[in-house]
Protein backbone atom coordinates (compact mmCIF):
# COMPACT_ATOMS: atom_id res chain seq x y z
CA UNK A 1 0.00 0.00 0.00
CA UNK A 2 0.79 3.30 -0.57
CA UNK A 3 2.38 5.25 2.61
CA UNK A 4 0.84 8.47 2.12
CA UNK A 5 2.81 11.34 4.61
CA UNK A 6 -0.40 12.74 5.44
CA UNK A 7 -2.00 9.44 6.57
CA UNK A 8 1.58 9.04 8.52
CA UNK A 9 1.30 12.19 10.00
CA UNK A 10 -2.24 11.63 10.92
CA UNK A 11 -1.87 8.73 12.76
CA UNK A 12 1.38 9.32 14.43
CA UNK A 13 0.68 12.79 15.54
CA UNK A 14 -2.84 12.40 16.70
CA UNK A 15 -1.52 9.26 18.33
CA UNK A 16 0.53 11.03 20.52
CA UNK A 17 -2.32 13.63 20.75
CA UNK A 18 -4.63 10.93 21.98
CA UNK A 19 -2.57 8.88 23.86
CA UNK A 20 -1.60 12.10 26.21
CA UNK A 21 -5.39 12.19 26.75
CA UNK A 22 -6.45 8.82 27.53
CA UNK A 23 -3.67 8.62 30.17
CA UNK A 24 -3.10 12.30 31.95
CA UNK A 25 -6.84 12.61 33.33
CA UNK A 26 -5.94 8.71 34.95
CA UNK A 27 -2.44 9.77 36.62
CA UNK A 28 -4.18 12.84 37.66
CA UNK A 29 -6.84 10.44 39.71
CA UNK A 30 -4.12 8.43 40.60
CA UNK A 31 -2.17 10.75 42.04
CA UNK A 32 0.81 10.59 39.67
CA UNK A 33 0.42 13.88 38.30
CA UNK A 34 -0.40 17.03 40.37
CA UNK A 35 -3.68 19.37 39.12
CA UNK A 36 -2.66 22.05 41.12
CA UNK A 37 -0.27 22.82 38.64
CA UNK A 38 -1.70 25.28 35.91
CA UNK A 39 1.22 25.61 33.98
CA UNK A 40 2.07 21.43 33.97
CA UNK A 41 -1.61 21.28 32.59
CA UNK A 42 -1.54 23.35 30.15
CA UNK A 43 1.95 22.43 28.87
CA UNK A 44 0.09 18.77 28.07
CA UNK A 45 -3.16 19.50 27.20
CA UNK A 46 -2.63 21.90 25.10
CA UNK A 47 -0.29 20.04 22.74
CA UNK A 48 -2.67 17.10 23.30
CA UNK A 49 -5.46 19.03 21.72
CA UNK A 50 -2.91 20.42 19.20
CA UNK A 51 -1.56 17.50 17.94
CA UNK A 52 -5.30 15.74 17.42
CA UNK A 53 -6.39 18.81 15.69
CA UNK A 54 -3.34 18.74 13.34
CA UNK A 55 -3.99 15.05 13.22
CA UNK A 56 -7.57 16.04 12.25
CA UNK A 57 -6.40 18.81 9.65
CA UNK A 58 -3.94 16.41 8.11
CA UNK A 59 -6.23 13.61 7.07
CA UNK A 60 -7.94 16.33 5.12
CA UNK A 61 -5.19 17.16 3.13
CA UNK A 62 -5.17 13.90 1.08
CA UNK A 63 -8.67 13.51 0.45
CA UNK A 64 -9.46 14.82 -3.65
CA UNK A 65 -12.52 17.65 -1.68
CA UNK A 66 -11.91 18.40 1.52
CA UNK A 67 -14.35 20.90 1.59
CA UNK A 68 -16.63 18.56 1.95
CA UNK A 69 -15.03 16.05 5.04
CA UNK A 70 -18.25 16.86 6.92
CA UNK A 71 -20.32 14.54 4.88
CA UNK A 72 -17.65 12.06 6.75
CA UNK A 73 -19.19 11.85 9.42
CA UNK A 74 -23.01 10.86 8.58
CA UNK A 75 -21.92 6.78 8.08
CA UNK A 76 -21.18 5.78 11.20
CA UNK A 77 -23.37 2.96 10.95
CA UNK A 78 -21.33 0.96 8.43
CA UNK A 79 -18.08 2.96 7.96
CA UNK A 80 -15.07 2.84 10.56
CA UNK A 81 -13.90 5.69 9.03
CA UNK A 82 -16.88 7.67 9.71
CA UNK A 83 -16.91 6.21 13.38
CA UNK A 84 -13.49 7.43 13.35
CA UNK A 85 -14.18 10.89 12.70
CA UNK A 86 -17.31 10.90 15.26
CA UNK A 87 -15.15 9.48 18.50
CA UNK A 88 -13.06 12.35 17.27
CA UNK A 89 -15.41 15.10 17.36
CA UNK A 90 -17.24 13.52 20.72
CA UNK A 91 -13.83 13.97 22.13
CA UNK A 92 -13.85 17.68 21.90
CA UNK A 93 -15.72 18.44 24.73
CA UNK A 94 -14.82 16.80 27.66
CA UNK A 95 -10.99 17.30 26.85
CA UNK A 96 -11.99 21.04 26.64
CA UNK A 97 -13.44 20.67 29.67
CA UNK A 98 -10.95 18.74 31.23
CA UNK A 99 -8.30 21.46 30.09
CA UNK A 100 -10.51 24.17 31.35
CA UNK A 101 -10.32 22.51 34.75
CA UNK A 102 -6.82 21.92 35.04
CA UNK A 103 -5.29 25.10 33.22
CA UNK A 104 -8.51 27.87 33.94
CA UNK A 105 -9.55 26.84 37.33
CA UNK A 106 -6.27 25.27 38.73
CA UNK A 107 -8.09 21.64 40.09
CA UNK A 108 -9.46 19.15 38.55
CA UNK A 109 -12.45 17.73 41.16
CA UNK A 110 -16.38 17.22 41.23
CA UNK A 111 -17.74 16.66 37.66
CA UNK A 112 -14.45 17.47 36.34
CA UNK A 113 -13.13 14.42 36.89
CA UNK A 114 -16.09 12.79 35.08
CA UNK A 115 -15.07 14.49 32.15
CA UNK A 116 -11.57 13.65 32.53
CA UNK A 117 -13.38 9.74 32.44
CA UNK A 118 -14.97 10.87 29.13
CA UNK A 119 -11.85 12.42 27.70
CA UNK A 120 -10.14 8.84 28.43
CA UNK A 121 -12.98 6.78 26.77
CA UNK A 122 -13.70 9.12 23.95
CA UNK A 123 -9.46 9.23 23.19
CA UNK A 124 -9.47 5.11 23.51
CA UNK A 125 -12.51 5.12 21.50
CA UNK A 126 -11.19 7.75 18.77
CA UNK A 127 -7.49 4.91 18.78
CA UNK A 128 -9.95 2.26 18.30
CA UNK A 129 -11.72 3.22 15.43
CA UNK A 130 -8.99 4.12 13.68
CA UNK A 131 -7.10 0.64 14.19
CA UNK A 132 -10.90 -0.74 13.00
CA UNK A 133 -10.48 0.68 9.78
CA UNK A 134 -7.73 -1.22 8.53
CA UNK A 135 -8.41 -4.36 10.32
CA UNK A 136 -11.57 -4.06 8.36
CA UNK A 137 -9.89 -4.42 5.21
CA UNK A 138 -10.18 -7.73 3.79
CA UNK A 139 -7.76 -7.20 0.98
CA UNK A 140 -4.97 -6.41 2.64
CA UNK A 141 -4.44 -10.22 4.85
CA UNK A 142 -1.84 -8.29 6.93
CA UNK A 143 -4.10 -5.75 8.13
CA UNK A 144 -7.31 -8.07 8.71
CA UNK A 145 -5.89 -8.87 12.19
CA UNK A 146 -6.96 -7.73 15.85
CA UNK A 147 -3.30 -7.10 16.07
CA UNK A 148 -3.34 -4.34 13.61
CA UNK A 149 -6.13 -3.06 16.65
CA UNK A 150 -3.40 -3.72 18.86
CA UNK A 151 -0.51 -1.67 17.98
CA UNK A 152 -2.82 1.02 17.69
CA UNK A 153 -3.99 1.18 21.11
CA UNK A 154 -0.67 0.36 22.53
CA UNK A 155 1.19 2.55 20.53
CA UNK A 156 -0.71 5.71 20.78
CA UNK A 157 -0.53 5.67 24.60
CA UNK A 158 2.94 4.78 24.52
CA UNK A 159 3.88 7.62 22.39
CA UNK A 160 1.54 10.06 25.02
CA UNK A 161 3.34 8.38 28.05
CA UNK A 162 6.99 9.64 26.89
CA UNK A 163 5.77 13.00 26.38
CA UNK A 164 4.09 13.26 29.35
CA UNK A 165 7.62 12.12 31.19
CA UNK A 166 9.39 14.34 28.99
CA UNK A 167 7.06 17.83 30.53
CA UNK A 168 6.63 16.04 33.84
CA UNK A 169 10.46 15.93 34.54
CA UNK A 170 11.15 19.47 32.82
CA UNK A 171 8.66 20.29 35.73
CA UNK A 172 10.74 18.77 38.33
CA UNK A 173 8.73 15.70 38.67
CA UNK A 174 10.76 12.67 39.46
CA UNK A 175 10.52 10.24 36.23
CA UNK A 176 10.39 7.09 38.22
CA UNK A 177 6.49 7.61 39.57
CA UNK A 178 5.48 6.35 35.46
CA UNK A 179 8.27 3.18 35.68
CA UNK A 180 5.33 0.91 36.45
CA UNK A 181 3.26 2.22 33.54
CA UNK A 182 6.07 2.58 31.09
CA UNK A 183 7.01 -0.78 32.16
CA UNK A 184 3.38 -2.26 31.59
CA UNK A 185 3.02 -0.10 28.20
CA UNK A 186 6.65 -0.69 26.01
CA UNK A 187 5.48 -4.89 26.86
CA UNK A 188 2.11 -4.37 25.54
CA UNK A 189 3.58 -2.37 22.25
CA UNK A 190 6.32 -4.98 22.07
CA UNK A 191 3.65 -8.23 22.07
CA UNK A 192 1.00 -6.23 19.89
CA UNK A 193 4.17 -5.41 17.17
CA UNK A 194 5.90 -8.94 16.96
CA UNK A 195 2.81 -10.48 16.89
CA UNK A 196 1.47 -8.51 14.00
CA UNK A 197 4.76 -8.93 12.40
CA UNK A 198 5.14 -12.64 12.77
CA UNK A 199 1.88 -12.92 11.07
CA UNK A 200 2.45 -10.59 8.63
CA UNK A 201 5.44 -12.42 7.53
CA UNK A 202 3.39 -16.01 6.40
CA UNK A 203 -0.02 -14.24 6.28
CA UNK A 204 0.57 -13.68 2.53
CA UNK A 205 1.11 -17.53 1.54
CA UNK A 206 -1.21 -18.39 4.37
CA UNK A 207 -4.77 -16.64 3.76
CA UNK A 208 -4.16 -15.34 0.11
CA UNK A 209 -4.94 -17.02 -3.10
CA UNK A 210 -3.00 -17.79 -6.29
CA UNK A 211 -3.04 -15.35 -9.71
CA UNK A 212 -5.19 -18.90 -10.51
CA UNK A 213 -8.41 -18.49 -8.05
CA UNK A 214 -8.34 -14.42 -8.69
CA UNK A 215 -8.68 -15.03 -12.03
CA UNK A 216 -11.62 -18.20 -12.16
CA UNK A 217 -8.69 -20.66 -13.05
CA UNK A 218 -7.90 -22.38 -9.66
CA UNK A 219 -5.31 -25.00 -9.31
CA UNK A 220 -3.83 -24.59 -12.06
CA UNK A 221 -0.13 -22.13 -12.94
CA UNK A 222 -1.22 -18.76 -13.80
CA UNK A 223 1.84 -16.47 -15.17
CA UNK A 224 1.34 -12.94 -16.03
CA UNK A 225 2.35 -12.25 -19.85
CA UNK A 226 0.85 -8.84 -20.92
CA UNK A 227 -0.47 -5.76 -18.06
CA UNK A 228 -3.54 -4.06 -19.23
CA UNK A 229 -1.75 -1.03 -19.47
CA UNK A 230 1.92 -0.13 -19.89
CA UNK A 231 2.35 2.56 -18.02
CA UNK A 232 1.43 2.33 -13.75
CA UNK A 233 -2.44 3.09 -13.01
CA UNK A 234 -3.86 3.96 -10.18
CA UNK A 235 -4.33 1.04 -8.87
CA UNK A 236 -0.59 -0.31 -8.95
CA UNK A 237 0.36 3.48 -7.57
CA UNK A 238 -2.06 3.23 -4.56
CA UNK A 239 -2.21 -0.57 -3.87
CA UNK A 240 0.86 -1.94 -5.48
CA UNK A 241 3.96 -0.11 -3.72
CA UNK A 242 6.70 -2.37 -2.76
CA UNK A 243 9.93 -0.41 -2.38
CA UNK A 244 9.98 -0.92 1.81
CA UNK A 245 9.64 -4.52 1.62
CA UNK A 246 13.22 -4.48 -0.43
CA UNK A 247 14.61 -2.77 3.17
CA UNK A 248 11.71 -4.32 5.61
CA UNK A 249 13.97 -6.19 7.51
CA UNK A 250 16.64 -3.69 8.90
CA UNK A 251 13.46 -1.36 9.41
CA UNK A 252 11.72 -3.44 11.33
CA UNK A 253 15.28 -3.72 13.68
CA UNK A 254 15.19 -0.03 13.38
CA UNK A 255 11.30 0.13 14.70
CA UNK A 256 12.39 -2.16 17.27
CA UNK A 257 15.06 -0.32 18.97
CA UNK A 258 13.34 2.71 18.39
CA UNK A 259 10.16 1.78 19.48
CA UNK A 260 11.00 -0.51 22.06
CA UNK A 261 14.47 -0.87 23.44
CA UNK A 262 14.92 3.04 23.60
CA UNK A 263 11.97 3.42 25.83
CA UNK A 264 12.45 0.56 27.69
CA UNK A 265 15.92 2.01 28.25
CA UNK A 266 15.38 5.13 28.93
CA UNK A 267 11.81 4.45 30.50
CA UNK A 268 11.95 1.90 32.61
CA UNK A 269 15.73 1.52 33.70
CA UNK A 270 17.05 4.76 33.78
CA UNK A 271 14.84 6.74 35.94
CA UNK A 272 16.47 3.94 39.06
CA UNK A 273 19.39 4.77 38.52
CA UNK A 274 19.69 8.41 37.52
CA UNK A 275 19.79 11.59 39.75
CA UNK A 276 16.77 13.73 38.64
CA UNK A 277 18.84 16.51 37.28
CA UNK A 278 20.30 14.08 34.80
CA UNK A 279 16.84 12.76 33.59
CA UNK A 280 15.61 15.43 31.83
CA UNK A 281 18.39 14.79 29.46
CA UNK A 282 17.62 11.41 28.74
CA UNK A 283 13.64 11.65 28.48
CA UNK A 284 13.70 14.31 26.28
CA UNK A 285 15.97 12.14 23.69
CA UNK A 286 13.90 9.17 24.66
CA UNK A 287 10.68 10.85 23.53
CA UNK A 288 11.76 11.77 20.09
CA UNK A 289 13.44 8.59 19.80
CA UNK A 290 10.31 6.83 20.12
CA UNK A 291 8.06 9.36 17.96
CA UNK A 292 10.58 8.74 15.32
CA UNK A 293 10.78 4.99 16.12
CA UNK A 294 6.35 5.21 15.62
CA UNK A 295 7.40 7.11 12.16
CA UNK A 296 9.22 4.60 10.53
CA UNK A 297 6.83 1.53 11.85
CA UNK A 298 3.80 3.69 10.27
CA UNK A 299 5.93 4.18 7.21
CA UNK A 300 6.47 0.13 7.31
CA UNK A 301 2.68 -0.93 8.34
CA UNK A 302 1.51 0.75 4.97
CA UNK A 303 4.42 -0.08 2.38
CA UNK A 304 4.92 -3.70 3.60
CA UNK A 305 0.70 -4.60 3.67
CA UNK A 306 0.20 -6.20 0.01
CA UNK A 307 -3.15 -5.69 -1.45
CA UNK A 308 -4.86 -8.69 -3.13
CA UNK A 309 -5.06 -6.84 -6.18
CA UNK A 310 -1.49 -7.52 -7.38
CA UNK A 311 -2.24 -11.31 -7.85
CA UNK A 312 -3.88 -9.79 -11.21
CA UNK A 313 -0.19 -8.38 -11.80
CA UNK A 314 1.31 -11.65 -11.72
CA UNK A 315 2.25 -11.26 -7.94
CA UNK A 316 1.92 -14.35 -6.22
CA UNK B 1 -27.13 5.28 4.13
CA UNK B 2 -24.19 2.98 2.71
CA UNK B 3 -25.70 -0.12 4.53
CA UNK B 4 -26.45 -2.67 1.75
CA UNK B 5 -29.64 -3.72 1.03
CA UNK B 6 -30.65 -6.75 2.12
CA UNK B 7 -32.29 -7.88 -0.97
CA UNK B 8 -32.03 -6.43 -4.01
CA UNK B 9 -35.46 -6.58 -6.63
CA UNK B 10 -32.89 -7.90 -9.79
CA UNK B 11 -28.88 -8.71 -9.88
CA UNK B 12 -28.11 -6.75 -13.04
CA UNK B 13 -24.27 -8.13 -13.75
CA UNK B 14 -22.12 -9.54 -16.51
CA UNK B 15 -21.04 -13.21 -17.26
CA UNK B 16 -17.62 -13.17 -18.99
CA UNK B 17 -16.48 -16.07 -20.95
CA UNK B 18 -13.12 -17.07 -20.71
CA UNK B 19 -12.83 -19.24 -23.88
CA UNK B 20 -14.10 -17.11 -26.06
CA UNK B 21 -12.87 -13.95 -25.06
CA UNK B 22 -9.59 -13.22 -27.53
CA UNK B 23 -8.15 -10.29 -25.65
CA UNK B 24 -8.83 -7.47 -28.66
CA UNK B 25 -9.45 -4.61 -25.75
CA UNK B 26 -12.58 -3.85 -28.00
CA UNK B 27 -14.85 -3.81 -24.60
CA UNK B 28 -12.08 -2.35 -22.65
CA UNK B 29 -12.29 0.70 -25.68
CA UNK B 30 -15.57 0.98 -26.27
CA UNK B 31 -16.15 1.43 -22.54
CA UNK B 32 -13.93 4.29 -22.13
CA UNK B 33 -15.89 5.87 -25.54
CA UNK B 34 -19.09 5.30 -24.03
CA UNK B 35 -18.32 6.29 -20.45
CA UNK B 36 -16.27 9.67 -20.64
CA UNK B 37 -19.18 10.73 -21.78
CA UNK B 38 -21.96 9.19 -19.42
CA UNK B 39 -22.77 9.24 -15.83
CA UNK B 40 -19.37 9.00 -14.29
CA UNK B 41 -17.94 11.60 -17.27
CA UNK B 42 -15.38 12.71 -18.03
CA UNK B 43 -12.70 9.40 -17.64
CA UNK B 44 -10.11 11.70 -17.21
CA UNK B 45 -6.14 10.79 -18.68
CA UNK B 46 -3.09 12.26 -17.52
CA UNK B 47 -0.55 13.14 -20.08
CA UNK B 48 -2.29 10.82 -22.75
CA UNK B 49 0.09 11.39 -25.46
CA UNK B 50 3.42 11.30 -23.91
CA UNK B 51 5.61 9.04 -21.41
CA UNK B 52 4.21 7.93 -19.10
CA UNK B 53 0.40 8.08 -19.91
CA UNK B 54 -2.23 7.60 -17.40
CA UNK B 55 -5.81 7.27 -16.98
CA UNK B 56 -9.41 6.38 -15.31
CA UNK B 57 -10.53 2.78 -17.07
CA UNK B 58 -13.32 0.98 -15.96
CA UNK B 59 -11.92 -1.77 -17.64
CA UNK B 60 -8.96 -3.85 -18.31
CA UNK B 61 -7.86 -6.80 -19.93
CA UNK B 62 -5.03 -8.92 -18.56
CA UNK B 63 -3.35 -11.61 -20.63
CA UNK B 64 -1.76 -15.08 -18.31
CA UNK B 65 -0.51 -18.23 -19.65
CA UNK B 66 -2.31 -20.93 -17.75
CA UNK B 67 -0.64 -24.17 -17.21
CA UNK B 68 -2.56 -27.34 -15.97
CA UNK B 69 -1.68 -29.94 -13.61
CA UNK B 70 -0.67 -31.73 -16.52
CA UNK B 71 1.79 -29.46 -17.71
CA UNK B 72 -0.63 -28.61 -20.78
CA UNK B 73 -0.51 -24.42 -21.21
CA UNK B 74 -2.79 -21.84 -23.22
CA UNK B 75 -3.27 -18.45 -23.00
CA UNK B 76 -5.97 -16.78 -21.25
CA UNK B 77 -7.37 -12.96 -21.85
CA UNK B 78 -9.19 -11.89 -18.54
CA UNK B 79 -11.49 -8.97 -18.66
CA UNK B 80 -11.37 -6.91 -14.97
CA UNK B 81 -14.35 -4.94 -14.22
CA UNK B 82 -16.38 -3.66 -11.49
CA UNK B 83 -18.19 -7.28 -10.25
CA UNK B 84 -21.50 -5.06 -8.50
CA UNK B 85 -20.94 -8.02 -5.43
CA UNK B 86 -23.86 -8.76 -3.41
CA UNK B 87 -21.58 -7.95 -0.14
CA UNK B 88 -19.63 -4.92 -1.51
CA UNK B 89 -17.57 -3.56 0.91
CA UNK B 90 -16.19 -0.68 -0.68
CA UNK B 91 -20.07 0.62 -0.36
CA UNK B 92 -19.67 -0.03 3.31
CA UNK B 93 -16.29 1.91 4.34
CA UNK B 94 -17.49 4.71 2.20
CA UNK B 95 -17.78 7.60 5.08
CA UNK B 96 -20.33 10.17 3.17
CA UNK B 97 -22.58 8.27 1.69
CA UNK B 98 -21.22 8.39 -1.94
CA UNK B 99 -21.08 5.14 -2.91
CA UNK B 100 -24.33 3.05 -2.56
CA UNK B 101 -25.72 -0.13 -4.10
CA UNK B 102 -29.51 0.33 -5.40
CA UNK B 103 -31.81 -1.86 -4.37
CA UNK B 104 -33.73 -2.02 -7.51
CA UNK B 105 -31.21 -3.57 -9.70
CA UNK B 106 -28.01 -4.24 -7.35
CA UNK B 107 -26.00 -1.86 -9.36
CA UNK B 108 -22.78 -0.33 -7.29
CA UNK B 109 -22.78 3.47 -8.22
CA UNK B 110 -20.92 6.69 -6.80
CA UNK B 111 -22.72 10.02 -5.82
CA UNK B 112 -19.81 12.35 -7.32
CA UNK B 113 -21.33 15.22 -5.34
CA UNK B 114 -21.10 13.44 -2.50
CA UNK B 115 -17.77 11.84 -3.06
CA UNK B 116 -14.39 13.24 -0.91
CA UNK B 117 -12.13 11.42 -2.34
CA UNK B 118 -10.37 9.72 0.21
CA UNK B 119 -10.01 6.45 -1.50
CA UNK B 120 -10.91 3.89 1.08
CA UNK B 121 -13.43 2.25 -1.28
CA UNK B 122 -10.63 1.40 -3.47
CA UNK B 123 -8.42 -0.41 -1.04
CA UNK B 124 -11.59 -2.12 0.15
CA UNK B 125 -12.01 -3.50 -3.49
CA UNK B 126 -10.15 -7.21 -3.97
CA UNK B 127 -10.15 -6.60 -8.11
CA UNK B 128 -8.74 -3.08 -8.17
CA UNK B 129 -12.39 -1.97 -10.24
CA UNK B 130 -12.28 1.46 -8.53
CA UNK B 131 -10.00 3.87 -10.03
CA UNK B 132 -9.54 7.35 -8.79
CA UNK B 133 -9.59 10.63 -11.17
CA UNK B 134 -7.38 13.08 -9.74
CA UNK B 135 -8.83 15.83 -11.71
CA UNK B 136 -12.22 15.78 -10.01
CA UNK B 137 -10.92 14.06 -6.86
CA UNK B 138 -13.40 11.81 -6.39
CA UNK B 139 -13.53 7.72 -7.27
CA UNK B 140 -14.91 6.62 -10.22
CA UNK B 141 -16.40 3.12 -11.24
CA UNK B 142 -17.96 1.20 -13.43
CA UNK B 143 -21.75 1.45 -13.64
CA UNK B 144 -22.71 -1.05 -15.69
CA UNK B 145 -24.05 1.79 -18.10
CA UNK B 146 -26.78 2.24 -16.13
CA UNK B 147 -26.94 5.28 -18.70
CA UNK B 148 -27.61 2.77 -21.74
CA UNK B 149 -29.40 -0.01 -20.37
CA UNK B 150 -32.60 1.59 -19.46
CA UNK B 151 -31.94 4.15 -22.24
CA UNK B 152 -35.22 4.84 -24.09
CA UNK B 153 -33.70 7.01 -27.08
CA UNK B 154 -31.50 3.64 -27.31
CA UNK B 155 -33.25 0.81 -29.76
CA UNK B 156 -34.15 -2.45 -27.23
CA UNK B 157 -30.97 -4.36 -28.73
CA UNK B 158 -29.10 -1.62 -28.01
CA UNK B 159 -29.62 -1.22 -24.45
CA UNK B 160 -26.79 -3.55 -23.09
CA UNK B 161 -23.72 -2.28 -21.68
CA UNK B 162 -21.32 -0.68 -23.82
CA UNK B 163 -18.93 -3.81 -23.51
CA UNK B 164 -21.18 -6.36 -24.41
CA UNK B 165 -22.43 -4.50 -27.34
CA UNK B 166 -19.17 -4.38 -28.66
CA UNK B 167 -17.48 -7.58 -28.07
CA UNK B 168 -16.27 -9.00 -31.39
CA UNK B 169 -16.48 -12.39 -30.17
CA UNK B 170 -19.51 -12.84 -28.10
CA UNK B 171 -17.84 -13.56 -25.11
CA UNK B 172 -19.47 -10.75 -22.52
CA UNK B 173 -23.03 -11.24 -21.43
CA UNK B 174 -25.84 -8.77 -19.78
CA UNK B 175 -28.68 -10.47 -18.02
CA UNK B 176 -30.35 -10.94 -14.43
CA UNK B 177 -28.47 -12.73 -12.44
CA UNK B 178 -30.90 -12.68 -9.38
CA UNK B 179 -33.53 -15.00 -12.07
CA UNK B 180 -32.82 -18.60 -12.20
CA UNK B 181 -34.48 -18.60 -15.62
CA UNK B 182 -32.47 -15.79 -17.09
CA UNK B 183 -30.56 -16.47 -19.83
CA UNK B 184 -27.35 -15.29 -17.91
CA UNK B 185 -28.42 -17.98 -15.44
CA UNK B 186 -28.48 -21.07 -17.43
CA UNK B 187 -25.06 -19.96 -19.05
CA UNK B 188 -23.46 -20.06 -15.64
CA UNK B 189 -25.57 -23.31 -15.02
CA UNK B 190 -24.48 -24.78 -17.82
CA UNK B 191 -20.62 -23.70 -18.20
CA UNK B 192 -20.54 -23.96 -14.23
CA UNK B 193 -19.69 -19.86 -14.31
CA UNK B 194 -17.52 -19.15 -10.95
CA UNK B 195 -16.93 -16.44 -8.93
CA UNK B 196 -13.89 -14.76 -8.56
CA UNK B 197 -11.77 -14.87 -4.94
CA UNK B 198 -15.04 -16.13 -3.67
CA UNK B 199 -13.11 -16.54 -0.17
CA UNK B 200 -12.96 -12.89 -0.31
CA UNK B 201 -16.72 -13.23 0.60
CA UNK B 202 -18.06 -10.38 -1.31
CA UNK B 203 -20.49 -12.34 -3.20
CA UNK B 204 -19.72 -10.71 -7.08
CA UNK B 205 -22.92 -11.30 -8.72
CA UNK B 206 -20.90 -11.17 -12.03
CA UNK B 207 -19.60 -14.57 -13.13
CA UNK B 208 -16.61 -16.07 -15.42
CA UNK B 209 -17.42 -19.08 -17.35
CA UNK B 210 -13.64 -21.22 -17.07
CA UNK B 211 -12.32 -21.86 -20.58
CA UNK B 212 -13.04 -25.44 -21.80
CA UNK B 213 -11.09 -28.35 -22.15
CA UNK B 214 -9.55 -28.31 -25.34
CA UNK B 215 -9.38 -31.43 -28.01
CA UNK B 216 -5.80 -33.17 -27.37
CA UNK B 217 -5.51 -32.05 -23.49
CA UNK B 218 -5.08 -33.81 -20.23
CA UNK B 219 -1.10 -34.94 -21.57
CA UNK B 220 -1.42 -36.13 -24.45
CA UNK B 221 0.93 -35.47 -27.37
CA UNK B 222 -0.77 -33.03 -29.28
CA UNK B 223 -1.34 -30.34 -26.69
CA UNK B 224 1.72 -31.16 -25.05
CA UNK B 225 4.36 -30.80 -27.98
CA UNK B 226 2.30 -28.62 -30.70
CA UNK B 227 4.91 -27.68 -32.65
CA UNK B 228 5.02 -28.99 -36.33
CA UNK B 229 5.97 -32.25 -37.33
CA UNK B 230 9.17 -32.92 -39.51
CA UNK B 231 8.60 -33.16 -43.18
CA UNK B 232 7.63 -36.91 -43.72
CA UNK B 233 9.49 -39.49 -44.62
CA UNK B 234 9.11 -40.36 -48.98
CA UNK B 235 12.08 -42.43 -49.59
CA UNK B 236 9.08 -45.47 -50.44
CA UNK B 237 6.99 -43.80 -52.40
CA UNK B 238 6.24 -45.37 -56.16
CA UNK B 239 3.66 -44.37 -59.03
CA UNK B 240 3.28 -40.76 -59.95
CA UNK B 241 3.42 -39.02 -56.97
CA UNK B 242 6.88 -41.12 -56.08
CA UNK B 243 8.10 -40.18 -59.49
CA UNK B 244 7.52 -36.28 -58.86
CA UNK B 245 9.07 -36.66 -55.29
CA UNK B 246 12.31 -38.01 -57.26
CA UNK B 247 12.60 -35.20 -59.58
CA UNK B 248 11.90 -32.52 -57.43
CA UNK B 249 14.51 -33.48 -55.00
CA UNK B 250 16.97 -33.35 -58.34
CA UNK B 251 16.34 -30.15 -58.38
CA UNK B 252 17.20 -29.18 -55.13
Amino acid sequence: MHPAASVILFTTASGVGYGILALAPLLVAFGLLPDDNRWLGGALMIPALGLVTLGLLSSTFHLGHPERAWRALSQWKSSWLSREGVMAILSYPPALAYAYAWIVLGAVDGPWVWAGFATVLTAVGTLFTTGMIYRSLKPIPAWATDWTVAGYLTLGPLTGLVVIVAVATGFGLHPVRFQTLAIILVIAAAVAKNAYWSRQLKVWEEHSQTTGAAVASPGNTVRSIEWPHTEANYVLKEMGYRVARKHAEPLRHITRNLLLVAPAAIFCVLPSILPLPYLIWAVIPGAVLTLAGVVVERWLFFAEAKHVVSLYYGVD
Amino acid sequence: MTCLPEKTTRKLGLVIDLDTCVGCHACVTNCKEWNTGGHMAPLTDTNPYGAEADGVWFNRVHSYEVTTPEGNSQSLHFPRSCLHCEDAACVTVCPTGASYKRTSDGIVLVDEDKCIGCKLCSWACPYGAREYDVFEGVMKKCTLCVDRIYNENLDQEDRVPACVLTCPTGARHFGDLGDPQSDVSRLVRKREGRDLMPEMGYQPTNKYLPQREKSGAAGTETNQSPALAPLEDTSGASGLLGWVDRMLERMD
